[in-house]
């Protein structure tokens, strides 16, 4: 194999490393979701799409980018704890399904909002020199909104984990997570640490939608549909509630769709490989990798 | 009446049998399933194909029955193991997985699909009364299946699948003739869909597909056959009513889907019981 071949296979696993960061912060915030109220929350790829609107329009609007992600992330924050209020905290008596339906409905509504408001083609940023921005690091060529996208990852990831494990209110939240009922007893307040939980996990939604417009200089409507399932693939490959799981499953995703667009790609699209992927490892590990019984 | 009726009469009934099938396996047996339209689809082609190789059409049709069942058979084989969120998170993956392969297999038309489908020679009003019919064998069916032994087993593993096992009622073999029964049928209504509209593409059978026909089974009330069809009628005739804002169809739906689930979890069946309940408090 030639040099030129290593850094073309170098290259693909790099593009997936960069996605498979975009679908952890994204399956990060549903696999805490799913973990403290068992609900498949699909409508977090509105979420996601809504951080990158708000981002887009603020950063036109203001002329600075900072600026537009620093919109995303406190409006997305609301509107997360905004779901859990009006939609999700109703139904949390009945079969978890009722809830997804739900969900996806209000998934589908602000997709079509979002074409209806802003136009089915789609934002760009009017400014935006990143994805040029190149780097080159040991013979890969990489931009800096990757590079962002990767940093990000995992510096939320490390914060997210030192948070759970090292401070009071991670673990009022854990436990919180394990047993409801006892965590109450001991005087967590469960309700807070439910919106504390979708306006953490709305905030890196909403962030890795902005990256992610970023990235490719575009923002449309459906741009939270796939990823939203893949996502919600993701965590039950993580094995339901692991943040490491997660993060393991993403990437190990991101890289196997790299590959398989490439080889299978005659056969099957992006979406199908990664689907065919989750139910291989379904079918062997009925619970995920991380193989976690549920409660 | 006019072709409009008949069409819009087709369709409803196309739906009822599709949301009737899929109350068999996700009301009755306990299976929560995100991809039905796949087996839909996958009637739907395999009809087209038959009939545009010159096959009759009562045995293109069976080939639609036939290739949906067994590929029930298998998708529900091999989910056996799995159960509710992980079975709902893989058979969303089964709808993008048919939707993926069928784009890409040039012998299916790929993206144009397959457009030369020969007319079934009734016309479009005979067509819209033979899918009524079935329409109609179906629902007796499934009203027929709730009252036997079958339908009782099936309605204990569903309520309570470790229980039933411990009782001696034979879980996995009913989860598997509930999965495969359900989608056979969903593949009837592919076959006589591809006859109504003599032309099908990947995008018909798509992930959404299957979010609606859920829908209609959670908004009629999860487990009766009655609401379902409530469901199935009134989730068809709600976009014709607003085909004037063609534009904000999709908003429309997904609006009403959140307000309906928001203030009626328990669906139009669960609205009908607690108001007979209230009824005879009194």
């Amino acid at each position: 194999m030639g040099w030129q071949a290593v850094s073309y296979f170098a290259d693909l696993a790099f593009t997936g490393l960069v996605f498979g960061c975009m679908y952890a912060m994204m399956a990060v915030g549903l696999t805490l979701i799913y973990g403290l109220l068992r609900i498949l929350h699909i409508a977090h790829a509105a979420v996601y799409a809504l951080g990158a609107y708000v981002a887009v329009i603020v950063a036109n609007a203001t002329g600075n980018i900072g600026v537009g992600f620093a919109a995303a992330l406190v409006v997305a924050p609301i509107f997360g704890m905004a779901i859990y209020r009006l939609l999700y905290q109703p139904l949390l008596e009945y079969p978890p399904y009722v809830a997804m339906i739900a969900s996806i409905g209000l998934l589908v509504f602000m997709e079509d909002g979002f074409r209806i408001a802003f136009g089915e083609q789609g934002l760009t940023f009017a400014h935006n020199p990143y994805p040029t921005r190149l780097y080159d690091l040991a013979g890969l060529t990489i931009n800096s909104v990757q590079a962002a996208i990767i940093a990000c990852t995992f510096v939320c990831l490390a914060a997210l984990e030192v948070f759970t494990t090292h401070t009071r209110i991670g673990v009022a939240w854990r436990a919180a997570v394990s047993d409801p009922r006892i965590a109450t007893s001991f005087g967590v307040d469960v309700i807070k640490v439910r919106y504390l939980i979708f306006a953490i996990g709305s905030a890196l939604a909403a962030l890795g939608g902005a990256l992610i417009g970023l990235l490719n200089n575009f923002v449309e409507p459906t741009m939270g549909f796939v990823v939203s399932y893949k996502a919600l693939a993701i965590i039950v490959l993580g094995g339901l509630g692991s943040l490491r799981g997660t993060l393991i499953a993403s990437l190990v995703l991101g890289v196997v769709e790299s590959y398989g667009t490439i080889f299978i790609g005659k056969y099957l699209d992006r979406d199908a490989i990664a689907f065919l992927f989750l139910i291989a490892v379904l079918i062997m590990r009925p619970r995920g990798i991380g193989g976690v019984k549920p409660a | 009446m006019s072709a409009y009726v008949y069409s819009v009469l087709a369709i409803m009934g196309i739906n009822i049998i599709l949301a009737v099938s899929l109350n068999i396996i996700s009301g009755f047996c306990g299976q929560f399933s995100l991809g039905h339209a796949a087996f839909y689809g996958s009637g739907a082609y395999a009809t087209a194909y038959f009939a545009a190789a010159g096959t009759p059409v009562p045995l293109a049709l069976l080939s639609g029955i036939v290739v949906a069942g067994l590929l029930g058979l298998v998708v529900g084989f091999a989910s056996l193991r799995l159960r509710d969120d992980f079975l709902a998170v893989t058979t969303i993956g089964v709808s993008f997985l048919f939707v993926g392969f069928v784009r890409k297999q040039a012998w299916l038309g790929a993206e144009m699909g397959i457009s030369r489908i020969p007319p079934s020679g009734l016309g479009g009003k005979d067509n819209a009364l033979l899918i009524l019919a079935c329409a109609l064998a179906t629902i007796a069916f499934s009203l027929y299946m709730n009252r036997s032994w079958m339908g009782f087993g099936f309605r204990a593993v569903g309520d309570d699948e470790n229980t039933a096992r411990t009782i001696g009622v034979p879980a996995s073999q009913y989860k598997l003739v509930a999965f495969t029964i359900g989608t056979a049928i969903a593949g009837l209504a592919g076959g006589l869909y591809a006859y109504f509209t003599q032309f099908i593409v990947p995008d018909s059978f798509g992930f959404i597909v299957s979010v609606t026909l859920m829908a209609m089974v959670v908004i009629g009330g999860t487990g009766s056959t009655l609401g379902v069809v409530a469901g199935a009628i009134i989730l068809t005739l709600l976009p014709e009513l607003f085909r004037f804002v063609d534009n904000y169809r999709l908003l429309i739906f997904g609006g009403l889907l959140v307000l309906v689930v928001r203030f009626a979890p328990g669906g139009l069946a669960g609205l009908g019981r607690s108001t007979v309940q209230m009824v005879r408090g009194r």
